[in-house]
């Protein structure tokens, strides 16, 4: 392989990896709170991607309004989807609350089918953003250089958010001990709404991109890359943000490489991220980043 | 009478009665009402094999559907003729021993759990190290990675194409046969001393391990015996609907499963059966929803994907408002029944 061609691969790769690191982040954080694998999340994903197409085509609205509306949309949605679904499964066993997950994720999508239907849906691509530009003899598209900068700069405010805030403190907080947490006049269930909210506005950012690096939206996007951003999370160590996007990185970079060198897996792309998955839960379940998690006997 | 003796007599009864429904049933009821039954039968298959891995052993498992697969593809690769598999494989032709294997239904269907199990115990040797939502999503992983690999060997599975014209052997007598099979293998194995040691590794495993129970095996053991009847299951399934393909065994066939076991009652073999019927029929009943519907003169277009909504918003309330399912961990009994109506519980 070319050196150029190198490069290429390695733009897609970081387009790829942070998209993944986005919405591995959201699965971190509920994860680091609650221990519950938010099966919806692939779903605020699609959402966002959704709202964006009705802002831009049906409302015909500037491309970053209608973004900004999409995220702070799908937001509430995930905000909506912890209130309804999880909340009241606070104390009850933690299978609950997974089988709870599942079965809004499968809500989510049925009814995206049902409300927005099963055709495929165009996105619109800002005319600049797909102008394949040129450096010497590499070609790259824009999207490949704002995409990673967007997703950076997102991922540093939630760290500020996370690290530096109030709130933040209290969602440390409470994923050392929740209880605890309580005592000291948090009041938990709003904290644990501000991390779905954010979680779920990082997601759909990342719906967004995705939409327009890859225009074709339709009810099941997120299915795929949902689970595939949860492995990213596990890989960078559950419960830490930065791990999330290590994760997310190196799993972008897995799949583009591998099936740049050897193109005749292409069709074992899906199972890459899974093969991942077991040989880190056998080798290392605590991920790159993670702390070890002790069962309480 | 002694109470053994009683309840033996009433098990053969009830399955007599069985009997008699089915062969009532295959005379005055119409194709699709017998497919709803076969599908009654191969989902209690199902959900007792994942009962015995989550609700009796506590291993929360979610690769049912690739164990399915296995079954199907299996069986299938041995009930089709070597006729029809030629004319099937188009883009690469089907290659040697799968070409001119065939064999009798049963033994297919057994080749099926076999190979099933035998995976399962391949995957339970890494995987079962690990506890809680982790093995749940290791196991679909692995399910996962069981249907890419069928997707890409085309030359055993006729890759995403998948397998069509399967023979249809999987009628109602082959299905509850089965079925009757499964529930007495499980049935014996819970009430063992096997079963005791699954109890306890539910209960509590590290309290298990302390009581000198080799956990590890005994889990292992209870994942392929539940690989086993899931791929026994996929490859009635199979037969029953006569076209397989790898999309077929999405995830969503593992959750319909899950919701059956937990619907019925998580631990409660009986709640299983019971799960099944209620499913399936609450299933096909929703599929009104998806049909165009006219109302005197008003013509409602159908929704396609509104059974599912419906569906998944049923599941939740169960999961929101009754957790433990319809029978819980309880269990229907005859000593229990006799021992609520009237004196026959006092006998002995």
């Amino acid at each position: 392989m070319s050196f150029n061609m190198f490069v290429q691969h390695l733009f897609n790769a970081i387009t790829l990896g942070s998209l993944y690191g986005l919405v591995a982040i959201g699965y971190t954080m509920v994860y680091g709170i609650l221990r519950l694998i938010n099966f919806a999340h692939g779903d605020i994903f699609m959402l966002g991607a959704y709202f964006m197409f009705f802002g831009t085509v049906t409302f015909n609205l500037p491309w970053g309004i209608a973004a900004v509306i999409a995220v702070a949309a799908s937001s509430v949605c995930g905000v909506f989807v912890d209130r309804i679904a999880f909340r009241p499964l606070r104390d009850a066993p933690r299978i609950s609350a997974l089988i709870s997950a599942i079965g809004v994720s499968f809500l989510i999508e049925n009814l995206s089918l049902v409300l927005f239907t099963g055709l495929p849906r165009q996105v619109i691509q800002p005319e600049w953003m797909v102008k394949i530009i040129t450096i010497g003899e590499i070609r790259i598209l824009p999207l490949a250089i704002v995409v990673p900068v967007i997703a950076f700069t997102l991922v540093l405010g939630l760290l500020w958010i996370v690290y530096r805030t109030k709130p933040g403190l209290a969602m440390r907080a409470i994923s050392k001990d929740i209880e605890t947490t309580r005592l000291m006049g948090v009041s938990v269930d709003k904290i644990i709404a501000l991390a779905f909210g954010l979680g779920s506005a990082l997601a759909a950012a990342s719906g967004i991109m995705w939409a327009l690096r890859y225009p074709q939206i339709h009810p099941f996007m997120g299915v795929f890359p949902g689970f595939k951003a949860f492995i990213a999370a596990v890989f960078g160590g559950i419960g830490s943000i930065q791990g999330a996007m290590i994760g997310g990185m190196l799993l972008g970079l897995i799949e583009i490489m591998i099936i740049a060198f050897f193109p005749s897996l292409s069709g074992y792309r899906d199972a890459f991220a899974f093969i991942l998955l077991i040989v880190i839960l056998l080798m290392k379940p605590t991920g790159l980043m993670g702390e070890k998690l002790e069962d309480k006997i | 009478m002694n109470p053994k003796i009683r309840n033996s007599i009433l098990n053969i009864l009830l399955v007599a009665l069985l009997g008699g429904f089915l062969w009532w049933g295959e005379r005055n009821l119409d194709g699709y009402q017998i497919q709803v039954l076969n599908l009654i039968a191969v989902n209690a298959i199902l959900a007792l094999s994942l009962n015995l891995i989550y609700g009796f052993t506590g291993m929360f498992s979610l690769g049912h559907a690739g164990f399915m697969a296995i079954g199907a593809y299996v069986s299938a690769l041995l009930i089709l003729s070597p006729a029809q598999k030629e004319m099937m494989w188009i883009l690469e032709p089907v290659i040697w021993p799968f070409s001119v294997m065939q064999a009798p239904f049963l033994v297919s269907v057994i080749a099926g759990g076999l190979v099933a199990a035998l995976i399962g115990l391949l995957i339970a040797l890494p995987v079962l190290r690990l506890g809680g939502d982790y093995l749940g999503i290791a196991t679909m992983g692995f399910a996962e990675i069981i249907r890419v690999v069928i997707t890409n060997i085309t030359p055993i599975t006729n890759g995403s194409l998948g397998l069509k014209g399967i023979p249809d052997y999987a009628g109602l007598w082959w299905n509850y046969g089965w079925f009757l099979f499964t529930l007495y293998f499980i049935v014996r194995i819970v009430n063992s001393n096997f079963g005791n040691v699954f109890k306890a590794i539910r209960d509590d495993e590290i309290a298990a391990k302390n009581m000198g129970i080799n956990t590890f095996r005994y889990r292992v053991i209870s994942f392929s015996i539940g690989a086993f009847f899931a791929g026994v299951g996929g490859a009635l399934m199979g037969s029953l609907i006569t076209t397989i393909d790898p999309k077929m065994f999405s995830f969503l066939l593992t959750y319909n499963v899950l919701m059956i076991v937990v619907t019925g009652g998580l631990g409660s073999l009986t709640g299983s059966i019971l799960g099944s019927v209620v499913i399936t029929i609450l299933l096909e009943w929703l599929r009104f929803v998806e049909n165009p519907l006219t109302i005197g003169s008003f013509e409602i277009p159908g929704i396609p994907g509104m059974r599912m909504v419906v569906f998944s918003l049923l599941l939740i309330f169960i999961i929101l408002f009754r957790r433990e399912g319809i029978m819980g961990m309880k269990e229907w009994t005859w000593d229990g029944l006799f021992a609520r109506f009237g004196k026959g519980g006092k006998t002995e």
